[in-house]
């Protein structure tokens, strides 16, 4: 698809996700720039408020990226991450939105991994085209 | 905010990582017509002193009440430019760090258009974060002077001594009998041919005789609660069936024990008594009973052990016994594993007999091993080890599961050297037998390892070929032939060898993926504990406090390991001698007028930090600042936005999210 670049909120706990990201930018592992990172100290700490605020404001996705599961450093932080994500996730089906929220889990050293998935993530939010909530 | 907002932004170049992408200085001029920004310069370094400086000055200057910092991750220097804001004469947690090397210039530097206007972008949602940042402060906490050291090999040993000789209180944990860990199984060591438990045993003594070292032996730790500078940790002591305050260590017990079992000590080539030292210098030297194996407590029968203990300290009755400690910082010390060689399943090792572990081979080539230091090939006799014939040929091959996608990835870092000594074992051994080694590459990197790699391979009985070996063949005799293509030569050559020894790779040990959950620390690819920074913090992990030493923060050698251990005290040290820890800034906080008292943020803090109160009538949440560690869970389950946290409100994200989502509009 020519010119539609989607723009993307990441969310990042300062422990694992963030540092996996920042391992990204150490290894020099390339991926789209029009992924922004806001840096959390847990994933358990964003509200479906800060997501929806995402899309409502002009992303085109949004990325949820926490520790894996057991390795959280506030011990059980990214558990409730994950089931507000699926409350979420059910409402923003509803709403024709469900594919633009995504959650992953990305350790301190998946750097690669990182660069991976925002390479993914970006490519299915092109597929889906604009979100353009102001129009709907 | 009655005041007016007064940002400075400063944009750093770090020389070209940032500056060789994108243009600082143009980003400056873009960046100072946004709203609240006062001054916004680029500077070549902004972490040197006259980058620093530069904030200082421009605090008081232009009086600024908040600062923008665009520079490397907050990961990296949040610190020096709270700490030079704080020269300045504002609150620290007035400054706002917006990381545009690793998450811009270093990932974008093909685009770099893109990736100016990625830096813009995240300046803007810094400068509307910023506006409503607030002055913040930190409490202190004295720390408990006593380090928990787990794993009681060379590194924990190294660890332990240096801290106790300091003078704080060490609580030493070993899961197995004895410390000593894999040096107490070695020959020899590398390059220089050291007696391995002669230069061992001394350090072995001096753990048990020093009156600041309590030598937990034959437990586990089985719980940590708490927080840096204050752990509580219980430890599982493992049912011994033996009294040790009343054991004098005799060993009538292991003498008339009547059951023979494989010894893990010896690599299963040896034999153990179902009561046990796991060696002969075994630190302490208490023995333990196997309830696995002991007859007694399998059958019911036997009780020879309690007949002839002449203290009366057998007791069969013995159950785990659980003890807490109380101390300040932590050091992970667990050691490696083999890789699981059955798994190689080309290799045979499992189904041939004379397919043996480098390990196997230390121990059969140690005095005090299964056959007395001679190299045989391995014969069984009714199921049980006896030593074969002395073999003509023997095949080392490097590299068993390294740097092998299908197993390890990562090089032991270990096996070259090892192979090139086990070479040295067989050929001063055994003079007449002929030895080749089947190696991917010799890394000989470390000091006096080149030079033993020359004298190696100057030796006449000595082969290097250049390959990996296919699958492996036994022959009726128990000999093993396999093909290996020489990369060297371009040839295919067959090789017959009588023993072949597998250069394992090497894991972390068993259970170490439990331990780092209960400690909260990241791990590597490999499953190794993840150190904080690659080059500059090598032994810290994500957790204050708590330290890795030796191979568990990935593979080293035996002087690697005393370093990597020395460091680990060191650095545990300084912690603990600072006497204090700053709590975080960032706690949860509570809107009372708000807050109505309905609990969900009990339900989600995993620190029991929130209680519910009640306050004029009205059921209010209450956060205890001292258990509290700033997840921020409460404060992003709480459906009124009653339950803030500090540097992490809903307001301040909200206004970075919008921002972000909204890109460079100006």
């Amino acid at each position: 698809m020519s010119g539609f670049e989607p723009k993307i909120v990441v969310f990042a706990c300062n422990w694992c996700s963030y540092a996996g990201i920042d391992l990204a930018g150490t290894s020099r592992i390339e991926y789209p720039p029009n992924v922004s990172v806001v840096r959390v100290m847990c994933s358990s700490r964003v509200t479906p408020e800060m997501v929806l605020k995402a899309l409502q404001r002009g992303a085109d996705g949004v990325l949820i990226t926490g520790c894996h599961p057991g390795d959280c450093h506030y011990i059980t932080g990214n558990y409730n991450t994950l089931r507000r994500y699926y409350l979420l996730k059910r409402i923003l089906n509803e709403l024709g939105l469900g594919e633009r929220v995504h959650l992953e889990w990305i350790s301190a050293s998946e750097g690669e991994r990182f660069a991976k998935v925002a390479h993914e993530f970006v490519e299915r939010i092109r597929k889906l085209g604009p979100l353009r909530i102001e129009e709907v | 905010m009655v005041d007016e907002v007064r940002i400075g932004v400063y944009i750093c170049h770090c020389g070209k990582n940032i500056g060789g992408v994108i243009s600082p200085k143009r980003v400056a001029e873009h960046v100072s017509r946004f709203p609240n920004v006062v001054v916004a310069s680029d500077y070549l370094y902004m972490c040197s002193s006259p980058g620093q400086a530069l904030i200082e000055e421009d605090i008081r200057k232009h009086n600024l009440n908040r600062v923008i910092v665009a520079a490397c991750s907050p990961r990296m220097h949040e610190p020096t430019f709270q700490a030079a804001v704080a020269r300045g004469g504002l609150n620290p947690y007035l400054l706002e760090m917006v990381n545009i090397r690793e998450h811009a210039t270093w990932v974008h530097e093909h685009e770099p258009e893109e990736a100016e206007r990625k830096v813009i972008g995240l300046i803007r949602a810094a400068v509307e974060r910023a506006r409503h940042l607030y002055p913040l402060e930190v409490a202190k906490f004295p720390v408990v002077k006593s380090v928990l050291v787990i794993g009681g090999g060379i590194a924990g040993i190294r660890a332990s001594l240096d801290l106790a000789k300091a003078g704080f209180k060490v609580y030493l944990v070993e899961r197995k009998q004895s410390i000593g860990g894999r040096m107490a199984q070695l020959d020899k060591t590398f390059p220089t041919l050291d007696c391995s438990q002669c230069i061992l045993t001394p350090m072995m003594v001096d753990v048990a005789n020093h009156p600041n070292i309590e030598l937990i032996a034959y437990s586990e730790v089985e719980e940590i609660d708490g927080r840096p500078g204050d752990f509580k940790v219980k430890i599982k002591m493992k049912p011994r069936y033996v009294d040790w305050d009343k054991c004098t260590g005799c060993g009538t017990c292991v003498e008339k024990c009547p059951w023979r079992v494989p010894s893990e000590f010896d690599e299963g080539l040896g034999y153990r008594k179902a009561i046990y030292f796991e060696f002969p210098q075994a630190i302490p030297r208490r023995p333990v009973i196997d309830p696995e194996h002991c007859l007694y407590l399998t059958k019911g029968i036997c009780r020879v052990c309690e007949r002839f203990c002449p203290v009366g300290a057998i007791m069969f009755e013995d159950k785990p016994r659980y003890v807490e400690v109380n101390v300040g910082a932590i050091i992970v010390a667990t050691g490696y594993d083999l890789y699981d060689m059955t798994k190689l399943h080309e290799y045979g090792y499992g189904r041939y007999r004379n397919v043996i572990t480098g390990m196997q081979l230390e121990r059969l080539s140690s005095a005090g091993g299964p056959t007395g230091g001679r190299i045989t090939t391995i014969e069984y006799e009714r199921g049980r080890f006896k030593p074969g014939k002395t073999p003509k040929t023997v095949a080392l091959i490097l590299c068993a599961g390294s740097r092998d996608e299908r197993h390890v990835r990562y090089c032991c870092r270990i096996g070259c050297m090892a192979a090139l000594k086990h070479a040295y074992y067989i050929a001063h051994a055994l003079p007449d037998s002929k030895i080749i080694i089947c190696y991917t590459d010799i890394r000989a990197f470390g000091k006096g390892f080149e030079e033993f790699y020359q004298r190696i391979r100057s030796l006449p009985n000595v082969y290097f070929i250049r390959g990996r070996p296919m699958e492996i063949i036994e022959n009726k005799d128990g000999s093993l032939t396999f093909d290996v293509y020489d990369s060297n030569i371009n040839r295919m050559i067959r090789v017959t060898a009588d023993l072949v020894v597998l250069e394992t790779a090497l894991v972390p040990p068993k259970g170490f993926e439990e331990l780092r959950q209960k400690l909260k620390i990241s791990c590597d690819p490999g499953g190794f504990g993840l150190e904080l920074h690659p080059k500059l913090k090598p032994v810290e992990t994500t957790v204050d406090g708590i330290y890795l030493a030796g191979f568990i923060q990935g593979p080293k050698d035996i002087p690697d390991t005393v370093a990597h251990a020395g460091a680990a005290a060191a650095a545990a040290a300084s912690f603990l001698a600072k006497g204090y820890v700053e709590s975080t800034p960032y706690l949860a906080t509570v809107d009372e007028d708000i807050c109505s008292g309905c609990a969900l943020c009990v339900s989600v803090c995993p620190y029991d930090a929130i209680s519910i109160v009640v306050k004029d009538g009205k059921r209010v949440a209450q956060v205890d600042s001292v258990k509290c560690k700033g997840c921020g869970a409460c404060a992003g389950t709480c459906p009124s936005g009653a339950m803030q946290q500090h540097y992490f409100t809903d307001r301040q994200i909200m206004a970075e999210v919008a921002a972000l989502a909204e890109g460079v509009v100006a």
